[in-house]
């Protein structure tokens, strides 16, 4: 199954030191070589950015940086794992490293699965179950 | 924000069941699984034994986490669960050999200053398991044995899981794997990374079991069995652990190539009834891109290597040909032909000649196609196998000869093994009539 794991921040947090640099990257090759891990990316800050939007049927175009987000995306990854489980404990194991060495910083990574067409639920044995 | 030195993980839900918990610990473990049996290989130099510790260490924390909830660092705990395992195992052992003492000293030390439970794991295991893995799949073990050997020590699957996803029962497996063990511990095969000329003929053997429990997964019809296609994905990353630990090899490269390619279009092959869509009918905005951007990169990898023509990244180029086709209709069947014609240079067989005849047919038009085809006629090892037939009764068609193109297709539908091939054949013969009388 495919999994993308999401890095929301609530704050600017200032650019990650050097330690946390390192055992993300660590982390990061250990999971390419262990076959897991198939893309991930960070992303500059908002200001760099825009946001395309619909409100009350009407189209606007924003340009970064939003004054008004309260989230923001940092950065994202691929994996290719067994299950949900293994996507968990991989981002338990990141967000350990941003507590140990990013004191104060405060985040959500969040887990999501793929949508496969007519995959779903094939490397999944309870998805049917769960349903 | 959580107090600091709180548990993450299981602690944080109550609302997880006792399913919920034993699943977040088997997925716990088994991404530690491969530092935990190299670490534990290079303590002991007995493959068998560290394999066994490390289900042990399995065993342990799905009796404590539970209660204790996930340590903080599960790798950590784990390996210091399966170095005192070894401790006590050595020290248990009444055959207690000479070497056995000096480990069990060394073991001992180490334990004493074990605070930091960091170190006492490897970081960079590519050594190592490249070494397991050699040893997985050593080329004296039968080739069922080495594909369980491999999925067990190498992706962590249990015996249960490996005897659903090869459709055996259970006992096989689990015998298999107990014989492969023995026959490893009494060969006193050398635990070590082969070098130059043996190293390639080793590497073979590697790659024929990851590709043998690759098409394992990918020929299985759609189905109740999750753990079939997951054999592809099992293969996949250890196609690509290959590559990592063994960068300089152009067959690793190419395997992983291949597989990623055919790996692509594994959405686009069936339709909702769960019947195959063949590649030209196919969907190709249902490939998907990821994976065949990886699949070039790897074929790429092979090439810049040297090894462009080898077994493997033959058959990745062909699939790549078709990935980078944005409609059936621009495939570069020319090159198609040539890559076949230079398989076919390396491995004689007369399945890939039929290829060849497809990929002809294509690019010089159905006579030059034809004239391969009856050309294997006589072929001993064709004999009952319908899709001669087919491929013929294929190009009789387009050349407009619709009598002699429904006797091949009928002649196709009585050989062919499996109901949905022989409807398509027999559709294609009345195809065939239909097209005589207009």
């Amino acid at each position: 199954m495919r999994f993308m794991s999401i890095v929301i921040s609530s704050q600017p947090a200032g650019p990650p030191g050097p330690k946390l640099l390192e055992a993300v990257q660590k982390l990061a090759d250990r999971e390419i070589k262990a076959g897991r891990m198939l893309d991930s990316g960070g992303l500059m800050p908002v200001s760099t950015g825009a946001q395309v939007r619909i409100a009350d049927g009407k189209l606007s175009v924003i340009d970064g940086p939003f004054v008004e987000a309260k989230e923001v995306v940092g950065g994202y990854a691929i994996f290719d794992l067994r299950d949900k489980e293994e996507a968990v404990a991989l981002a338990v194991e990141f967000m350990q490293l941003h507590r140990e060495h990013m004191p104060g910083w405060e985040g959500t990574c969040e887990v999501r699965a793929f949508a496969m067409p007519h995959w779903e639920g094939l490397c999944e044995p309870d998805a049917r179950a769960r349903a | 924000m959580r107090a600091p030195g709180h548990d993450p993980g299981l602690a944080q839900s109550a609302a997880m069941t006792a399913a919920d918990i034993d699943r977040a610990i088997r997925a716990a473990w088994r991404i530690e699984q491969p530092r935990l049996i190299t670490t534990l290989s290079r303590m002991l130099r007995d493959v068998p034994l560290a394999e066994e510790l490390t289900q042990d260490a399995l065993l342990a924390a799905l009796v404590s986490w539970p209660t204790m909830g996930v340590p903080e660092k599960p790798g950590a705990w784990l390996i210091a669960t399966a170095k005192r395992r070894a401790l006590d195992n050595l020290r248990r052992s009444k055959m207690l050999a000479r070497k056995h003492e000096m480990l069990a000293h060394d073991l001992a030390r180490e334990q004493q200053a074990m605070p930091d439970l960091d170190s006492a794991l490897d970081d960079d295991i590519g050594d190592e398991l490249l070494r397991l893995i050699f040893t997985a799949c050593h080329p004296q073990l039968s080739r069922e044995a080495r594909a369980a050997l491999a999925l067990r020590m190498i992706c962590g699957l249990t015996t249960e899981e490996i005897a659903r996803a090869f459709l055996v029962p259970e006992a096989t497996v689990a015998q298999r794997i107990v014989r492969a063990k023995r026959t490893l511990s009494e060969a006193g095969l050398a635990y070590e990374t082969p070098r130059g000329e043996e190293l390639s003929e080793r590497l073979a053997s590697v790659l024929e079991v990851v590709y043998l429990i690759f098409n394992e997964g990918y020929t299985a019809a759609r189905g109740e069995e999750w753990l079939r296609p997951q054999l592809c994905h099992e293969a996949l990353r250890m196609g690509r652990v290959l590559t990592s630990i063994a960068p300089l090899e152009p067959e690793a490269h190419g395997l992983l190539a291949l597989m990623e390619l055919n790996a692509s279009r594994a959405a686009a092959r069936t339709d909702q009834a769960g019947d195959p869509i063949l590649l030209m009918d196919q969907n190709r905005a249902r490939w998907d891109q990821l994976q065949i951007r990886r699949g070039l990169l790897a074929l790429s990898h092979a090439r810049e290597l040297g090894g462009a023509g080898g077994f493997y990244a033959l058959q990745a180029a062909i699939i790549a040909c078709h990935a980078q086709a944005a409609t059936s209709d621009v495939t570069d069947w020319r090159r198609i032909c040539t890559l076949y014609a230079e398989l076919a240079g390396l491995v004689a067989s007369p399945v890939i000649e039929l290829n060849r005849a497809v990929a002809v047919g294509m690019a010089e038009g159905p006579q030059a196609g034809l004239a391969i085809v009856d050309a294997l006629a006589g072929e001993p090892a064709l004999k009952n196998y319908h899709l001669l037939a087919g491929v013929r009764g294929d190009l009789l068609q387009k050349l407009g000869r619709y009598d002699e193109a429904r006797a091949a297709f009928e002649a196709a539908a009585e050989l062919a093994a499996n109901k949905r091939e022989q409807e398509l054949m027999r559709r294609r013969a009345a195809e065939a009539v239909d097209a005589a009388r207009r």
